[in-house]
């Protein structure tokens, strides 16, 4: 068995980076996630890669765009205002169709915020900070070693699809330490197409490459959008994960992803001792949604309600929405702020919507 | 039958969409002829502004970026870091590099990065239909300087090399100007030393080629380098400020 | 007096792509001999009066025309 090692969370995010085989980071300080640089930093030159610190996220998530553009498999990590700053460089990322890996330790927000564990920037990294019509594949690890798991897929997939990934972390997953295996796990073997459009120097052998994204003329941006479209068709088709955890023949189902998993499945031990049994479905990708495995819950004559746990004022829970189109109640608890709901205020919420004392 | 002068090899054979006169297109020969006669075609890979040169792929026939409007030198960064061994150069015009750009182009040179940046300072926004630019001189007409530049609301123009100059990684600074043949011709030397310094591995190098814009100044293509020459040259000094790390500030 | 070296053997020729020029002028602000300037009587494709060159005999071969050309509209050959 391979041996564990107890690790916190932005340096295990660091060493998985590495061994994807990403020779490239560059990234700016920013708490809750200054150990990724950090262990980078030291690390990288040992692996024989690069790191540097930009001036800003914005000339980071730009510095990305070159080195993605140039063929290497590079990532840049940050927390909630520095992922701000990057929205225009990743929707460039996305339209000139660059693969990448951008860490998002969520923080307290709006404005500058805090510094505690925050899951409010749902909308930005699922819905689209940037502009234009384009997605983030989005990964939502709950426990370290699955974040070092899903940052080794997620180079994967960037790769195979030539699409930006998010892994989107809290400060509670960045700053805590757990025991984990440093090997890559990896779900499934991926067939990754050659970077024969990287700028890397055209000696003639082939056709110049260039990495754009302004067209002028509106029908070729049509067609640059179609072929992003079809290609957000097939990542919702062949890319969602989730894990369900006793879902069927429940009372009520918990939906809730990353740190806010770990917390609802407290919520269910507790909630069995009051004669309530709960089901939890933890969304891994936010993009692509599981709308088919919520769309179940909705069918599930067993299930009185379903309810969204996040630490933000109400994100996830439109998605959840959709996905049950009116077929359940659905309901939303949270707390913003870095402020963290424990199990008993969430049992007390399900308690009252089920008037069960 | 010998050659005296033709079109680059560096160049593809689209002709330029810029407006008659504008020295761009001019500029960009200049860069494809140092391209060709270093010999590195091959090796060297361009970034593109957002401004009327953003579409230089469609001339420059090497591989290409089009980074986002003022990250150029942060894009070649990227690009340079993973290809240490290639030519890399930034092409940015005045709004791009001076105004929102500033901290990547400082960032670049402080870093010493190995990268070249050819930038046109014409004065004022091209592409957008000629507004203010941060190199826009006092008193100079835009159409966002209705009443001319005024200093106590626009504030001062720029002086990007000086700037630049000052900075230790900034290995060789130049600026020229192509108001005339010979000056465009000392402009093509500064740019061969300037991708020299990057060959050589000495530093960032940059070059400031002062460039007109007769459609937005108003002016006919030779009036335009008459302008250039009594108004840009007095405010914005040409000659070389660094070389080989050498010069304006020791270091 | 400088000699005029003999080139009966040799002739400078210039070509105008007459259908990328724009009718700039600049090339004939700097011709040494005055004899580029721009063609009324005729235009091209895009609208514009292109440059040419009136008595290529003349013409030294210095390419002052063609390097302030922002088109790159002019190639000089030296033809025997």
């Amino acid at each position: 068995m391979a041996q564990k090692v107890l690790i916190k969370g932005n340096e295990a995010i660091g060493e998985a980076a590495i061994m994807a085989g990403c020779r490239h980071f560059f990234g700016y300080p920013i708490t809750p996630q200054n150990e990724v640089a950090e262990y980078i930093s030291k690390r990288m030159p040992e692996a024989g890669g690069c790191f540097l610190q930009a001036e800003s996220e914005l000339a980071a998530i730009n510095m990305v765009y070159g080195a993605a553009g140039a063929g290497a498999r590079v990532m840049t990590s940050s927390s909630s205002p520095g992922i701000s700053l990057m929205q225009e460089g990743i929707s460039y990322i996305a339209a000139s169709e660059l693969p990448c890996l951008i860490v998002n330790v969520m923080r307290g927000g709006p404005g500058l915020g805090g510094i505690q564990p925050s899951q409010a920037d749902y909308f930005q990294a699922t819905k689209g900070g940037g502009h234009g019509d384009y997605r983030l594949v989005v990964l939502a690890p709950s426990t370290i070693q699955e974040m070092i798991d899903l940052i080794v897929e997620g180079f994967d997939i960037a790769d195979q699809y030539r699409n930006p990934v998010m892994i989107l972390a809290d400060g509670m997953l960045g700053q805590m330490m757990e025991p984990v295996v440093l090997e890559p796990k990896k779900r499934i073997e991926r067939q990754l197409p050659a970077k024969d459009w990287a700028t890397t120097g055209c000696d003639g052998s082939r056709p110049r490459n260039v990495i754009n994204s302004l067209f002028m003329i509106p029908e070729q941006l049509e067609q640059r959008n179609l072929i992003l479209i079809d290609k957000y068709k097939r990542i919702e088709q062949n890319e969602v994960q989730y894990q369900s955890i006793d879902i069927e023949g429940s009372d009520v189902v918990l939906v809730a992803y990353g740190t806010m998993a770990r917390i609802a499945r407290t919520v269910a031990k507790k909630a069995k001792e009051l004669g309530i049994s709960v089901g939890i479905l933890r969304p891994i990708t936010l993009w692509p949604f599981p709308y088919d495995a919520v769309a179940a819950i909705g069918d599930m004559p067993n299930v009185k309600a379903v309810f969204s746990i996040e630490m933000s004022a109400g994100q996830m829970v439109e998605d959840i929405k959709l996905g049950i189109n009116g077929k359940k109640p659905v309901y939303f608890y949270g707390r913003t702020g870095g402020m963290i709901p424990s199990p008993n205020e969430i049992l007390d919420y399900i308690c009252d919507v089920l008037e069960v004392r | 039958m010998s050659i005296i002068f033709e079109r680059p090899r560096s160049l593809t054979d689209k002709p330029f969409h810029y407006c008659p006169g504008c020295t761009h297109g001019l500029v960009h020969r200049l860069v494809a002829e140092v391209i060709d006669e270093l010999d590195i075609q091959a090796n060297t890979i361009g970034v593109e502004p957002v401004g009327c040169a953003v579409s230089a792929h469609d001339y420059f026939d090497i591989d290409m970026q089009e980074a986002a409007h003022g990250r150029a030198p942060a894009v070649a960064t990227g690009i340079k870091r993973v290809w240490p061994d290639k030519v890399v150069f930034t092409y940015q015009g005045d709004g791009d590099l001076a105004s929102i750009g500033m901290a990547e182009i400082v960032h670049a040179a402080a870093r010493g990065e190995r990268i070249t940046t050819i930038f046109i300072n014409n004065a004022i926004f091209g592409m957008t239909g000629g507004q203010m630019a941060p190199t826009s001189l006092l008193g100079q007409v835009t159409t966002t300087s209705p009443h001319g530049r005024d200093a106590g609301s626009a504030g001062y123009p720029i002086r990007v090399s000086e700037l630049l100059a000052t900075l230790q990684g900034a290995a060789y600074v130049a600026r020229v100007s192509v108001h005339d043949v010979k000056n465009i011709a000392r402009a093509k030397r500064s740019i061969k030393k300037a991708f020299t310094t990057q060959i050589e591995d000495k530093g960032f190098s940059i070059v400031e080629v002062l460039s007109t814009c007769p459609i937005n100044w108003g002016m006919t293509p030779a009036d335009s380098l008459k302008w250039l020459q009594d108004n840009m040259i007095p405010y914005y000094p040409l000659g070389e400020l660094k070389v080989d790390g050498e010069g304006v500030i020791n270091r | 007096m400088g000699t005029v070296t003999e080139r009966d053997d040799e002739m400078i020729h210039i070509v105008f792509f007459e259908d990328i020029c724009k009718g700039c002028g600049l090339c004939t602000s700097v011709c040494p001999e005055g004899i580029v300037s721009i063609n009324k009587d005729r235009i091209n494709a895009s609208g514009y009066n292109p440059a040419g060159v009136t008595d290529e005999t003349k013409c030294t071969g210095c390419a002052f025309c063609a390097r302030i050309c922002p088109d790159i509209a002019i190639r000089i050959e030296k033809v025997s």
